[in-house]
């Protein structure tokens, strides 16, 4: 096994909420999850609304402070980095946020926008105005946008600035939140391709994080399942899809709309029951077992461990653990 | 406004429409000859004012506002050197005929042998010591601008950073910042004010006195003798009392826009580059809620300049022999209502400053709120197209 380029370990956060004097609770949006992403791929982050994804893409990047918990950025731990080094982390780990229409500061022109990438990082280039354009162009923009604001754009041009920006300082992991799900779906597919190529063209790691599962089947060589701020089943992106361990990767996929209908009465069909719980109080045990098909005795008894059950398979199962 | 009823009412380019086009051609040509090509990078950003422009030309109330202003400026910047006399002739002393005259009265002096020696004209009448009250209120409008903006200058931008801070780090800095804004606003603003400027003067005399440089510049900034030093320490007491009580209601408004502008995803977008706090502070956070603050200060340079004439009513501001529009109406209130114009004038004065100040503002309220501005934009833009 190669070195990973991120190493999560046990990373938590929890949200307080605040009464009136002290604090009342904390939303458990994270709660110990553990996991690698090796230089090259990308790793797909799925789940319900809620169950913690955005949190963790934002805690990889340092965007949030853990509460718990470490991630090793090539080797060193990213919350411990200060100034420069700090600096130098930014420049190598970048974000391409969800929402195209909040990302971009309305009040300043693209160029603006762009530019301040380079500023930060002090990247000179002979001619600044040229290396923006060759970029805006490799995503299918042109000159004449360049002194144009947000505003002028629709979604999937303005995603694409977005990118430009993230990725115009040679970064060497993105995170991509939900990079899709504002757009339309014509206009998602060519997202997607144009994210594949930077891909490969600069070779960039990804933590692709979305609740579409067509999407990240697309996008990923591997994909972990998250719930209630848990994963619950780690695997390559084909053997998920095609012998799905965890109750839950089950009932989500199962949930996928298929546009045959013969095909899709054949298909086992694992219903999807109940609501996720509140991530304030989750379950004790397996937090899935209230929604669970197949419950055991010991599940909401005794948390479950991510285990490996086959090669780089992992699942979060009683039904897999010999305990 | 009747325009927007009318639906028919063609949108092509008024007198005015272009009188706002050449003032912006021009200012982008300064740019251009300090930055060129500036105007080239951003045509949007230059179209954009033209556009508020436009708006700004439909609203007649907001024209009536921009006349008024800019009479005020223009009044309180060359008021005092176009005077006919200066607030420092008291004519009785020579001439007591000159006593509490009415308006529009001419007073010929003879000498004994009954040849005429001197004749005055006093438009607006005189006061007790035969001052002209014409020239008075001129030296009082300069009073009036320069406390006014130095209170707007200063005591704005201590709430507006004050604001940012607290709203943008949260926590701890944010709930002690709050708290001493609540002690501050707990107070009526008048009080507190008055309770400064009674104690304050005090202290800034000698500082003024001992200086000769604060002697000079402060005699520019209220065009007065500098004979008359000892008395600028009142005036800049209530400027610095009015300051202290401005700031917070700038804070607790910056602080709340603060607090849903940072959930923005361009303030995280920056923050995940390694953009400094202060630049996001600046140029992501500042500019995206700044409008409101603008319309606030407009319609507040206006309460200003009342709250300084109630001051100087109050007998805290300018100290005899200087004047200020309060002053004026304080010393002329003993004789109201025989001698009204004592009264009367320098309060329409005060009445047509503010008033300007908050048509002014009610209109830039509409101008740069994007949603009342759309329509008109829109009608500008066919206008446009028609034309071609």
């Amino acid at each position: 096994m190669p070195e990973p380029l991120v190493r999560v370990e046990n990373l938590k956060k929890y949200f307080p909420i605040k009464g009136i004097f002290f604090t009342r609770a904390h939303v458990k949006a994270v709660d110990g999850v553990s996991f690698e992403i090796y230089r090259g791929e990308t790793l797909g982050l799925v789940g319900e609304s809620g169950c913690g994804k955005s949190t963790t893409g934002r805690l990889l990047i340092r965007l949030l402070e853990p509460t718990a918990g470490h991630v090793y950025f090539e080797g060193k731990n990213i919350f411990k980095l200060k100034g420069e080094e700090l600096k130098r982390f930014r420049r190598k780990a970048q974000i391409i946020l969800q929402d195209p229409y909040s990302s971009l500061n309305p009040r300043m022109t693209i160029f603006e926008i762009i530019n301040e990438a380079l500023e930060v990082h002090n990247i000179k280039v002979p001619d600044k105005e040229e290396f923006i354009v060759d970029w805006l162009r490799r995503v299918g923009l042109e000159r004449h946008h360049l002194y144009r604001y947000p505003h002028e754009f629709s979604g999937g041009q303005r995603q694409r600035i977005a990118i430009v920006r993230s990725l115009i300082i040679k970064p060497e992991f993105v995170v991509l939140d939900e990079p899709t799900s504002a757009l339309d779906v014509s206009v998602q597919a060519q997202i997607l391709d144009m994210l594949k190529e930077f891909q490969r063209e600069l070779n960039l790691t990804y933590l692709f994080i979305s609740h579409d599962l067509g999407v990240v089947k697309y996008m990923s060589d591997r994909i972990a399942v998250m719930y209630l701020g848990k994963i619950v089943e780690l695997a390559p992106a084909d053997e998920l899809f095609e012998k799905p361990l965890h109750p839950y990767t089950q009932m989500l996929l199962s949930s996928i709309p298929i546009p045959d209908p013969e095909y899709a009465l054949k298909k086992p069909k694992v219903k999807v029951i109940g609501e996720p719980p509140s991530p304030i109080n989750p379950p004790p045990g397996c937090r899935f077992h209230p929604r669970c098909p197949r419950k055991l005795d010991i599940c909401d008894k005794k948390e479950p461990p991510l285990i490996e059950v086959e090669r780089d398979h992992y699942v979060a199962c009683w039904l897999y653990a010999k305990k | 406004m009747g325009s927007s009823i009318a639906s028919k009412e063609t949108y092509e380019k008024k007198i005015l429409d272009r009188f706002s086009d050449k003032l912006v051609d021009s200012i982008t040509n300064l740019i251009d000859k300090v930055k060129p090509g500036w105007s080239e990078r951003n045509k949007s950003k230059i179209d954009e004012w033209k556009l508020m422009f436009y708006a700004f030309n439909r609203s007649p109330p907001g024209i009536i506002g921009a006349i008024l202003i800019i009479s005020f400026i223009l009044i309180g910047l060359f008021g005092p050197y176009v005077a006919p006399y200066s607030y420092r002739e008291f004519l009785y002393i020579e001439y007591p005929d000159t006593y509490l005259v009415p308006p529009g009265s001419t007073v010929t002096i003879t000498n004994k042998r009954g040849d005429i020696v001197k004749v005055f004209n006093f438009p607006l009448g005189t006061d007790k010591y035969g001052r002209d009250l014409l020239s008075l209120i001129l030296y009082g409008a300069r009073v009036s601008l320069i406390v006014s903006l130095i209170v707007i200058l200063l005591g704005v931008p201590v709430g507006i950073l004050l604001g940012l801070v607290a709203g943008y780090f949260g926590g701890k800095v944010d709930e002690v910042i709050m708290r001493i804004t609540d002690i501050f606003l707990a107070f009526p603003a008048l009080i507190l004010a008055i309770a400064f400027a009674s104690v304050l003067p005090e202290r800034i005399r000698p500082i003024i006195i001992q200086s000769g440089i604060l002697k000079q510049v402060f005699s520019v900034f209220f065009a007065a003798d500098v004979r008359d030093a000892a008395n600028f320490a009142p005036i800049l007491s209530v400027i610095l009392a009015i300051i202290l009580v401005w700031w917070p209601p700038y804070t607790r408004i910056i602080r709340g826009s603060v607090l849903s502008a940072k959930e923005n995803l361009y303030v995280e977008a920056a923050k995940a580059l390694g953009v400094s706090t202060w630049k996001i502070l600046f140029k992501h956070i500042l500019p995206n809620i700044i409008s409101p603050v603008l319309v606030l200060i407009t319609l507040d340079i206006g309460s200003v300049i009342l709250m300084e004439a109630s001051l100087s009513f109050l007998g805290l501001g300018a100290q005899d022999p200087m004047v200020d529009w309060g002053k004026i109406v304080y010393d002329g209130a003993q004789y109201f209502p025989d001698r009204w114009w004592l009264v009367i004038f320098p309060g329409l004065a005060t009445f047509l400053a503010v008033l300007g100040w908050n048509l002014i503002g009610d209109t830039l309220r509409d101008v740069l709120d994007p949603r009342t501005r759309r329509s008109i934009e829109f009608k500008v833009k066919r206008g446009k197209a028609e034309e071609k």
